[in-house]
């Protein structure tokens, strides 16, 4: 037989794109039709802004400034945390399901797969942070400074969210099992926004898990929100992480990210195989 | 004439576990090889080593023209593959989900939907089309599946297990696909628990055990590796109490045949081996018989069936033995 007649382009960064945006698609219509998806996501943090802001505001003292405008930072990182479990859990679906086997033997661009997982998980990431955005103006919380900051501080939270998509996407390949990526997400959610400045100042803590804290990159990212947002007091100190936190946060997410999508992607090769 | 499919030396482990011990295979343009096997003997791993999901741990394998390791996506170009369990997306629609397919497979959108339209129309899909494939039964996910891999009308077509949950006219109609993907020049490679269905759909038919081939030939040549040819004579039920007439019967045709007869007392019968001259010994039989007046309630010519085949080459009971012996 001819092999003219075999369909598919050969591999070229046009057919990479295509194949990705085909997906893509796949995936919102997928969001499209389980929106409660989207609302069980967003459901945590707009529940912490109430929480936080209401019960916690007369007991944490932040120094000068408003405890609600303190914690809208750490609420709006940890959503990042929550994008975990989204990929983790539709990747993890999708291999089980046989799906990657199917996609695995067809002529489709190898990073395809996942970089549309991912891109489409940013949907219900940033659906989590608009509402999060609105119950807190209802609070009573402002951004202070221009827009420009407060677009600098946004893309700083889109961009760790997708560093953590990328983790689920991990998390997904390396654990199959639904009850165990969310019992994985549910702990790094509580161990990364608590163990942290999202909520409470770090002054308190000693020395050791003080630096630990500093350097979690969802404090640099709750820092570096305050600052732009001029959400003060932001954290006092004489670290790194604490005197540049816009830099440092914007490193880490960096590095994170370049050293997840090609982990990713190369376990994708194997994992899929199993 | 062209080889389609050829793989030599395939060997894949899984911890201490050994899939795959060495096979190797070879299938003509436009054939069918079945692949038959007991549970784990490595029928899915074949499938997915020629299909580019696995790679092998050693050996070689080509399909279409490419090498599986080295240029999967030319492979993959050129393939369609059933896994033993449907791959569809539950959230969309059918038409959705063949669409999806068509686009990867760059059909352009123009004819990723009459493609779509044709196979759903083929697999009687059509009133089923528009409904999220979450709300199909298992036989139609089965179908959509299928459908799915013949959306690129591909030269070779992998097929693990095609028909397990299928009604049966659900399995006749996927069995008339395979013919005539056959007739267009395809190159079928399927797996199945069916005898039958390797003995109707297969040129050739290959048995595993524990990942090593066990035979391999078209389904005439493995029933005559087996064993020759028997008749069986049935006497009537409840005729003597004592079972003479069986030692009649036994008495009479062991002059027949150079190998004596062998009795199955439970259900009356007397199988007595056919060498090369066949009417003579079924003549003679028949006259020894009746010289002594043995009342017959069934009296053919048998040959082994695939399941003896497959029996006697898997090391298993047959299931005549079996009842044998708790008799
Ligand atoms: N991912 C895996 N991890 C570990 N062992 C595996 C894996 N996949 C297959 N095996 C083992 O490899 C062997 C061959 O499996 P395979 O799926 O190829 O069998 P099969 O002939 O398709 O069986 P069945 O008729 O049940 O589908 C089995 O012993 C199985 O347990
Ligand atoms: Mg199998």
């Amino acid at each position: 037989m001819s092999t003219a007649s075999a369909p598919g382009a050969p591999s070229s960064l046009g057919g990479a794109l295509s194949d990705t945006a085909a997906l893509t698609g796949r995936h919102l219509r997928h969001l499209r039709r389980t929106p409660e998806k989207i609302i069980a996501v967003a459901l945590t943090p707009v529940a912490m802004v109430v929480i936080l802001g209401y019960l916690f505001a007369s007991v944490v003292s932040v120094g000068a400034g408003e405890y609600h405008d303190y914690v809208m930072a750490g609420v709006f990182a940890q959503v990042g945390l929550t994008c975990v479990g989204i990929t983790g859990l539709g990747v993890a679906g999708d291999l089980g399901k046989g799906l990657i086997d199917r996609f695995r033997s067809l002529p489709v661009a190898r990073p395809a797969v996942l970089v549309s997982h991912t891109a489409a998980d940013l949907v219900p990431a940033m659906c989590s942070m608009a509402a999060v955005g609105g119950v807190g103006l209802l609070v009573g919380w402002r951004v202070e400074r221009g827009v420009l900051p407060a677009l600098g501080g946004f893309a700083l939270l889109i961009a760790f969210a997708y560093a953590m998509l990328w983790l689920g996407a991990l998390l997904g390949m390396l654990m199959r099992n639904a009850e165990a990526i969310n019992g994985i997400g549910a702990l790094v959610l509580v161990v990364f926004s608590f163990l942290s400045s999202s909520f409470m100042p770090l002054s308190g803590l000693p020395a050791w898990l003080r630096s630990v804290a500093e350097w979690n990159p969802v404090s640099s990212v709750a820092e570096s929100c305050r600052v732009l947002w001029g959400n003060a007091p932001a954290s006092t100190g004489s670290s790194l992480p604490v005197e540049h936190p816009v830099l440092v946060a914007s490193v880490t997410i960096g590095a994170m990210i370049a050293v997840l999508v090609p982990v990713c992607l190369r376990l994708f090769r194997t994992a899929a195989a199993r | 004439m062209e080889i389609a499919i050829q793989a030599t030396g395939l060997g894949k482990r899984y911890g201490q576990t050994r899939a795959l011990d060495g096979v190797g295979l070879e299938v003509r343009t436009g054939t069918v090889l079945g692949l038959l096997g007991h549970n784990g003997a490595g029928k899915t791993t074949t499938v997915r080593i020629l299909a580019t999901l696995l790679e092998p741990d050693s050996g070689s394998a080509r399909v279409a023209g490419f090498d599986v390791v080295r240029e999967p996506r030319e492979v993959r170009r050129r393939i369609g593959l059933a896994g033993q369990y449907a791959a569809v997306d539950e959230l969309l629609t059918g038409r959705e989900n063949l669409a999806l397919l068509g686009t990867l497979l760059k059909l352009g959108r123009r004819r990723a939907r009459s493609r779509a339209e044709e196979l759903l129309a083929s697999f009687e899909l059509e009133q089923a089309a528009d409904r999220p494939v979450r709300t199909y039964s298992g036989g139609m996910r089965r179908r959509l599946d299928l459908a799915a891999c013949l959306i690129s009308s591909p030269q070779v077509l992998f097929l693990d297990e095609p028909t397990t949950g299928l009604d049966p006219a659900s399995r006749m109609a996927l069995w008339r696909m395979v013919r005539e993907q056959v007739e267009l020049g395809v190159t079928v490679l399927l797996t199945t628990q069916y005898l039958e269905e390797a003995d109707s759909l297969a040129d050739r038919i290959m048995v595993f055990g524990s990942g090593q081939v066990l035979a391999e030939g078209t389904a005439d040549e493995l029933k005559r590796k087996v064993g020759q040819e028997w008749l069986e004579i049935s006497l009537p039920e409840g005729g003597d109490a004592t079972g003479s007439a069986l030692d009649q019967a036994v008495s009479a045709l062991a002059p027949v045949s150079a190998s004596a007869p062998t009795v199955d007392a439970s259900s009356r019968t007397v199988a007595l081996p056919v060498g090369a001259d066949r009417t003579g010994t079924i003549a003679a039989s028949a006259a020894a018989l009746e010289a002594r007046g043995v009342e017959v309630a069934d009296f053919a010519l048998r040959r082994p069936s695939l399941d003896d085949v497959f029996f006697q080459l898997t090391g298993e009971q047959t299931p005549v033995s079996t009842s044998e012996e708790k008799s």
